[in-house]
């Protein structure tokens, strides 16, 4: 045994200064390995076979001649599957049943799991999947989202479907200023770089998954709840994640990869191609938005409503609150917001990019521009007159709220004063050039985690906790809380992540992964440091403090808690040819203490690029024969190239979150919210026409152009 | 995937006889548009020639000056080549708005001509249709059509050629050059591309076991101060939605010599050549690119939703031609 203090002096903090990646040069290089890269022995590989008919039965399924196929293992389908138990609730709320597969012989959307097929190599897989002939008795479907549709019905998420106050009919009659109007976003999906892919194995009575995932301990406790197993003996991994923006929970491949490898007795790898992707790892329904605003003379709010419409499956309930953000954003005398959804034969949708903020922002933020044109009142100014004092919903008090502070500097930095209001007037060569702005806000919150911190005899220190780096830098961000709290130079500090033995520990997630896991790992090392200070024995296994932050998550009170931007864009816009092109764009934002700058800019600039393409790229083209996606990959579904993202640059203003122990808000999802707002509203002030449907296509553009006022 | 046999050929003669006319064998160039397919089960060939080998990787400028493009130069090559360039700019502008670099690295001249439409429905097997699978249907024209044709098509297949060198190549009077196992031949560019009719599953006139040697170029002087422009509902890395080749010969303000060519608006490369009857011999002007367009697109059939392609090509004939215009005038 031997003892060790840490250093006498005190370094410099780590949090606050730039640091790239710890896992940067194993990326670059190659040698991180992602889940589908992992080798084992003995692997198999399974390939999914999805439904061709969007609504039905399965009548039959001719495995026969497909299991007579060259390395062909097993064919799973409702048939033959083992049982799941789906009557339970996980750390999201009850499964989805799409996850659930091979349970029933109904199909109740178009890409619906039907049979696994299990081979020697993926090819021989893949092949025999195609070949496999399934019968289906096939039913009318409905894929196509209306406002006034029949089944139309509030629906509770993680927030109340409808919020009311006030005589919202009368404010609107009395107001001077009315907007009454109607937006719409469509279906979009996540789209990471890395598909979904998972290798199941039983080893020594433990089931070992290995996988791309947002939140290792969430997935494990799916698997064993869905297969009724021992918590301990479920232990999932996934080390590096290739972008997950909602999508990687728990879904149809790990569970028909751990229904093989049990089948099977050895290791299946199931990977989801880009196509699988579009109807088996979820979506953001589209949005039908009506928003109306009524406002005095001085642009004072006086009325308020909005009203929002997605879509559901028919066999789970999942709402895209749009209608949410007004309950933080705006204030009024009559005050109504209201989350509908209808449910449709297609996939369940799910959390994805700034669930609910985005596509709300969108609406609330056009119409707020909209309010401004007619008040003749400047799009900040209008906002700042109409900043709360409470919350407007809730009452509740604001933690930390600098909206107008993010407007302030991004004015200054943009150049917004010099701008002319007139819409249509600037011209260079063949395009309108034009301006917008919106604001943004994304919850702040926090959820229980536990992290352990070890103090090892060479002077280094390993954290453990179960989060997820999908791209973000947690890691990173981690080493660096680690290092303060230690009171070492991150270089001293190991991170290990993303393994379910580590502990429970909020998800990447919500924009609450690194705050949740911060706190932890403060907590954590924390008392390890003080541990050691007082000459605690280090035995050669080394010295390891473990925190749980359930308690301290459990005692924050209530209070409005957001992290808050403004977003500027410059747009050119060629209406001959419907061109729209992004010319520069800022993002300020308000989101609490930034740990790691390199990364955090890298994020919030990557949520400004996702609002880019929410604005003029992102769209899946539903067919309302089929009920599938037409072009359902990336060639068909697009998003921003590089070409598309110009000058653009984000930025923040101090601001601390005074009840968190590091002061972090959160930065996953602000970057994008209000962005597509900022795009939109600036196609107006090019070319005095307002779109209010997403994305803005050439030939809306045109369309426009060439008749309708407004598209 | 299905699995399929590999070869490499090292001559023509070579790879023609290794093709012995096999319908179920391809000829493999760069593959970018080949093993795509491949993977998502559209082509589903027993068999691939490697052609990449092929001698056919030179850009000769010919008697007159014209020039002679081999069948395996790259798209990067073409575009970067100074004799394309210079004698015929708007060859080397359309093959660079297309795809990325890495794709222009692999991509050939004959496989670009060759390459598939990538409408929705025929690059998803589940999906009926007739060019993929002939009797199925054709979803797309009650379905998602906004980028289908405009020009040309028929109730049988309403999907649009995709690329943008063949585009510039139609204005130009491209020559495809090709050999058989009874010796060469040579197509018209013109006549390369069959109508679509009720056979949307046979896309060109190119003899059974033919591969394509190369392209020429006839002389065109017109063609120097030639132009592509390109619209995209991206800025890059995307297929066109309305493209136009343009070329202009101007003496005193009268046109004397028009090119014309749109891409985008049907299952081939469009030559305008009723636009260009109206402008050769008519002064210059908006109204005469305008009324030129409108001759041309007169034939256009729209679909519900893909009517904005219209005004788009309208639109973009009297900006390029303005634009050509003024710079000859300069």
């Amino acid at each position: 045994m031997s003892t060790v203090t840490t250093t006498t002096s005190v370094p410099t903090p780590s949090v606050g200064t730039g640091h790239t990646r710890v896992e940067g040069r194993d990326k670059v290089t190659g040698a991180a390995r992602y889940a589908a890269e992992v080798p084992f022995a003995g692997l198999a590989h399974g390939w999914l076979v999805l439904s061709t008919i969007a609504r039905g039965r399965i009548r039959a399924l001719d495995t026969e001649p497909v299991l007579a196929m060259p390395g062909v293992l097993a064919v799973l389908d409702h048939r033959n599957a083992p049982h799941l138990n789906t009557d339970y609730a996980g750390l999201l709320g009850k499964p989805d049943p799409t996850c659930a597969v091979f349970q029933h012989d109904r199909v109740p959307h178009f890409g619906w799991p039907v049979a696994l097929v299990v081979a020697e190599t993926p090819e021989q897989a893949r092949e025999a999947a195609e070949a496999l002939v399934v019968h289906y008795e096939e039913e009318p479907h409905d894929v196509e989202l209306t406002s006034d549709h029949p089944d139309c019905r509030p629906l509770d998420g993680h927030m109340p479907a409808v919020t009311e106050k006030g005589d919202l009919d009368a404010r609107l009659a009395s107001s001077a200023f009315v907007v009454d109007v109607e937006y719409s976003t469509p279906e979009e999906h996540h789209n990471p770089m890395e598909p979904h892919a998972a290798t199941a194995r039983w080893d020594d009575g433990r089931l070992e998954v290995t996988d791309s995932n947002q939140g290792v301990t969430w997935v494990a406790g799916e698997l064993q709840n869905l297969f009724s197993l021992d918590p301990a003996s479920v232990r999932v991994r996934s080390e590096h994640v290739g972008g997950g923006f909602g999508s990687k929970g728990v879904r149809a491949h790990q569970v028909a990869a751990v229904m093989a490898a049990t089948m099977l007795q050895r290791p299946v790898r199931v990977a989801l191609t880009r196509r699988q992707m579009f109807t088996l790892t979820g979506h953001r329904s589209p949005t039908i938005q009506r928003v109306r605003l009524g406002a005095d003379a001085d642009g004072r709010l006086r009325a308020l409503e909005h009203r929002s419409v997605s879509r559901t499956s028919t066999f789970h309930d999942f709402v895209e609150p749009s209608a949410g953000a007004a309950r933080v954003m705006y204030d009024a005398d009559a005050h109504h917001t209201a989350n509908n959804v209808v449910p449709l034969d297609v996939p369940t949708p799910t959390w994805m990019r700034a669930p609910g903020e985005a596509p709300g922002s969108f609406a609330l933020e056009a119409a707020f521009d909209e309010l401004a044109e007619k008040c003749g009142i400047d799009p900040i100014e209008l906002r700042l007159r109409n900043e709360p004092e409470a919350g407007p919903v809730s009452g509740l008090p604001f933690v930390g709220r600098n909206v107008a502070a993010c407007f302030r500097e991004g004015a200054r930095r943009f150049g917004w004063a010099d701008r002319d209001s007139r819409p249509g007037v600037r011209r260079e060569g063949r395009w309108l050039l034009g301006t917008g702005t919106a604001a943004a806000s994304f919850p702040a919150g926090s959820a229980p985690s536990t992290a352990t911190a070890t103090a090892h005899p060479d002077g280094t220190f390993t954290i453990r906790i179960s989060a997820a780096d999908i791209g973000t830098g947690a890691r990173t961000a981690l080493a660096l809380i680690a290092a303060d709290a230690l009171q070492v130079s991150p270089e001293r500090i190991r991170v290990r992540i993303g393994d379910s033995d580590f502990g429970p520990a909020m998800i990447a997630g919500g924009s609450m992964g690194t705050r949740s896991w911060s706190w932890a790992v403060k907590e954590a090392a924390g008392e390890l440091r003080e541990r050691l200070a007082l000459g605690a024995d280090l035995p050669a296994q080394g010295l390891t403090v473990r925190s749980d932050t359930t308690e301290a998550v459990g005692a924050l009170g209530p209070a409005e808690r957001h992290s808050y931007g403004a977003q500027f864009a410059e747009v050119a816009v060629d209406v001959t040819t419907g061109e729209v092109r992004v010319r520069r764009m800022l993002g300020i934002f308000a989101a609490g203490r930034i740990v790691n700058p390199l990364t955090a800019r890298n994020q919030l600039l990557g949520g400004m690029v996702w609002g880019i393409s929410m604005a003029l790229h992102e769209e899946a083209a539903r067919d309302r024969a089929s009920g599938g996606v037409v072009g359902a990959d990336l060639a068909g579904y697009h998003v921003a190239t590089h070409a598309d993202v110009p000058r653009i640059e984000a930025d923040w203003i101090e601001d601390t979150d005074p009840d968190d122990p590091v002061g972090i808000k959160g930065i996953g999802e602000i970057g994008t919210v209000g962005a597509a707002a900022a795009v939109a509203n600036a196609v107006w002030h090019a070319t005095g026409v307002r779109h209010r449907s997403l994305p803005i296509r050439p030939d809306r553009v045109l369309t426009a152009a060439a008749g309708a006022p407004d598209a | 995937m299905r699995e399929f046999d590999y070869r490499r050929a090292y001559d023509v003669a070579g790879a023609v006889a290794l093709l012995d006319a096999d319908p179920d064998t391809r000829f493999l160039g760069g593959g970018t548009n080949l093993v795509d397919l491949m993977k998502t089960g559209v082509e589903r060939p027993a068999r691939l020639i490697d052609i990449r080998e092929l001698p056919l990787d030179r850009i000769e400028v010919t008697a007159g000056g014209g020039l002679r493009i081999g069948a395996t130069v790259t798209n990067g090559d073409l575009a970067a080549h100074p004799e394309v360039r210079r004698r015929y700019p708007a060859l080397a502008q359309a093959v660079l708005a297309g795809a990325s670099g890495q794709l222009r690295n692999m991509a050939t001249v004959g496989g670009n001509l060759l390459q598939r439409t990538r409408c929705g429905y025929f690059t998803d097997v589940s999906q009926p249709c007739n060019k993929r699978v002939p009797g199925s249907g054709c979803p797309a024209v009650a379905g998602e059509h906004r980028n289908h044709a405009i020009l040309g098509a028929s109730d049988h297949c309403v999907a649009v050629h995709p690329s943008d060198m063949a585009v510039a190549l139609t204005a130009f009077d491209a020559v495809v050059h090709y050999e058989t196992a009874d010796g060469p031949g040579e197509l018209p560019l013109a006549d390369f591309y069959l109508p679509v009719g009720d056979t949307p599953h046979r896309e060109t006139a190119l003899p059974a076991g033919a591969l394509i040697t190369g392209v020429t170029l006839p002389p065109a002087p017109v063609a120097a101060g030639s132009r592509y422009r390109k619209v995209r509902e991206r800025a890059s890395y995307a297929f066109a939605i309305g493209s136009l080749a343009a070329a202009l010969d101007i003496r005193d303000g009268i046109v004397r010599d028009a090119r014309l060519a749109f891409g985008a608006v049907a299952s081939r490369p469009w030559r305008a050549t009723a636009a260009e009857r109206v402008l050769t011999g008519a002064p210059t002007g908006p109204e005469t690119y305008a009324a030129a367009a409108d001759a041309e697109l007169a034939a256009a059939r729209p679909l519900p939703r893909n009517g904005y392609k219209v005004d788009l090509i309208r639109n973009l004939t009297v900006t390029v031609l303005t634009e050509l215009a003024e710079e000859a005038a300069r």
